[in-house]
């Protein structure tokens, strides 16, 4: 296997111009939304909303202003996480979504049935259905252009860097350096968001710089893999089938037990 | 604080998904009905276990066609079941609830057609001819306990489906699947004793009834577990799905027909007082009880499902209903 490849995203130098959006829909070649009817969301100047199966890069603008001129704002390309423990490709049934020599998890059109079970397994609400294709989408890493040795389209047209390919390892030393860069500069609040591999789902392979609480971002604080559920979600269920057939054999027996007691007393002959 | 889970997507599961779970849940219940009475009901039970065994056929039928008219590319549904870049292997796997659901849907739907065909043939019925190993004898008991274990899983893997996400409501209780068992036993009770009202012994429907009234009281216990365990997200719920969870699924659903069952006499009174309308239609209810409770618990079961798929389908993701969270 390649070495595990991965994005680190750092939103401190997110300029919001989504030159990565528009690079990932051109190569990716992804449809338009509604025909291209223009659409206000009226989340500050994100009209893109929300990543789904033709957004695969999504630049979220945060604004945090209590008074004007007094406040920031935040912006952050989001993308697919590439976990390293994924959701989506634990509970797809059809074996469309796999995880790649880069160790990137890929979702195969081709395969893929819109059964839509890894758009709910999500935790972080990457995927949906392209409605063109009829199949669950999202990122993938752009694996057509990493197979061939070329850098994701959206890092490749970030001007700024704040989207940074490359081997994760390297990514997260140098993550690391420009928190302790930030730290130093004053920026005390910067961390790093899914770059430990003891953290949850086992790291990210796509990882962020963030300065605020994840919720912040729109991103869940301890993101879980919904396997986790479904030990206890069985017991429960298997508990609810036994009270159910428990209360099913009583029933009988008691129908039972008030016919012999209602029909008149007969001798007893031998085994009934 | 808002919960993790108001950070994913809705999977747009719903009009084809809600009458999935309501028609599965009465086709595992109903068989698992038919299994019980095989295994400690008595001859006159037979009409019922055999409607029993019809209604799962038929259930399993339609709820395996509405899984397939849901997907994104319906002509690909058999992708669930074998890897297509690898013919035969199978596509299988033990802790994806949608795959040993889809599989535990085939072996249900086996044996509820095998099931159907015996019972079919010993009331000779398309001309068929009896085959006694697939109605009487340690086979067929054997093969209908099975299916007994089927009809519960067909019942109750829906609910653990649903909490096997990431999904607000649905992931934040580990309760859904023991709740949607309940409804499923009570839901085919109801449909049994409309199916059979007038042609199953007495006893059987009196049984039938007692066993309804009994799941449905646990069935009332086991949804105000599920909300006491829903956490924050239990915020889900003040709204519209809220009401027909209330008054729909707790008061239509199960309380009205749990009165019906034990206090008959609340409803004759109003029979007797002749109030009008009211009063002829409260009367028509108290005559015909068994119906009107076997039809207002099917209403519950489906507002049940209807109302716990909604209420979470309802919600978007935090972001973009708050754009600047805490």
């Amino acid at each position: 296997m390649a070495e595990a490849m991965g994005f680190f995203t750092d939103t401190t130098i997110c300029i919001g111009c989504k030159a990565c959006e528009v690079a990932c829909k051109s190569w990716n070649q992804l449809p338009a939304r509604d025909g291209g009817a223009p659409q206000l969301t009226g989340l500050s100047y994100d009209n893109t909303a929300k990543l789904d199966g033709i957004h695969w890069r999504h630049v979220a603008f945060i604004e945090q202003f209590d008074q004007p001129y007094d406040g920031r704002w935040l912006m952050m390309s989001d993308v697919c996480k590439h976990c390293v423990q994924a959701g989506c490709l634990e509970v797809c049934p059809t074996g469309a979504i796999i995880r790649t020599e880069f160790d990137t998890v890929v979702i195969q059109s081709d395969v893929c049935n819109g059964c839509r079970a890894c758009i709910a397994a999500c935790p972080f609400g990457v995927i949906d259905v392209n409605p063109v294709a009829g199949t669950a989408q999202k990122c993938t890493l752009c694996y057509d252009r990493i197979s061939e040795g070329l850098e994701p389209a959206c890092s490749k047209a970030c001007p700024t860097d704040s989207i940074q390919f490359g081997t994760v390892a390297e990514l997260r030393e140098r993550a690391r350096g420009r928190v302790r860069q930030l730290h130093a500069d004053g920026q005390e609040d910067a961390y790093l968001y899914g770059a430990d591999p003891d953290g949850p789902l086992g790291g990210l392979n796509a990882f962020f710089l963030l300065v605020d609480d994840p919720h912040v971002y729109g991103l869940p604080r301890e993101p879980e893999l919904p396997s986790a559920r479904l030990a206890g979600s069985s017991f429960f269920g298997a508990v609810g089938a036994a009270v159910l057939a428990i209360l099913g054999v009583v029933g009988l027996r008691k129908r039972r037990m008030d016919e012999l007691a209602s029909e008149p007393a007969v001798p007893a002959e031998g085994e009934p | 604080m808002i919960p993790d889970t108001y950070f994913s997507a809705a999977p747009d599961w719903t009009w084809w998904i809600v009458p999935y779970f309501f028609i599965g849940g009465i086709a595992g219940g109903a068989y698992f009905i038919s299994a019980l009475l095989v295994w400690f009901g008595r001859a006159e039970d037979r009409p019922v276990i055999h409607a029993g065994f019809y209604i799962a056929t038929i259930g399993a039928v339609i709820g395996g066609i509405l899984l397939i008219l849901d997907l994104g590319r319906p002509e690909r549904f058999w992708h669930m079941l074998f890897l297509n870049q690898d013919l035969p292997r199978l596509a299988f796997k033990s802790y994806s609830p949608i795959s040993f659901g889809a599989w535990g849907l085939m072996g249900f739907g086996a044996i509820a057609t095998a099931s159907a065909l015996g019972a079919a043939a010993a009331e000779r019925r398309f001309g068929l001819r009896p085959f006694p190993w697939l109605n009487r004898g340690p086979f067929w008991k054997a093969l209908v306990a099975l299916g007994g274990f089927f009809g519960f899983f067909v019942a109750g893997y829906t609910g653990v489906l649903l909490t096997v996400t990431n999904r607000p409501v649905w992931a934040d209780s580990p309760m859904l699947g023991m709740l949607f068992i309940a409804s499923a036993a009570s839901t085919a009770a109801a449909t049994l004793i409309l199916v059979g009202r007038r042609r199953f012994h007495t006893a059987t429907i009196e049984w039938l009834s007692s066993f309804d009234a009994a799941v449905l009281v646990f069935e009332l216990l086991v949804l105000i577990a599920f909300l006491a365990t829903l956490g924050a997200a239990i915020d889900a719920w003040l709204g519209w799905w809220g009401a027909v969870l209330l008054v729909g699924v707790v008061l239509a659903g199960i309380l009205v027909p749990l009165a019906l069952h034990w206090r008959p006499r609340w409803f004759d009174a109003y029979g007797r007082r002749d109030a009008g309308r009211r009063g002829v239609w409260l009367a028509r209810l108290s005559a015909e009880r068994k119906v009107a409770s076997a039809v207002l618990v099917l209403v519950g079961g489906f507002l049940l499902r209807l109302a716990v798929i909604m209420a979470s389908e309802g919600i978007e993701h935090a972001r973009l209903v708050r754009e600047t969270l805490p």
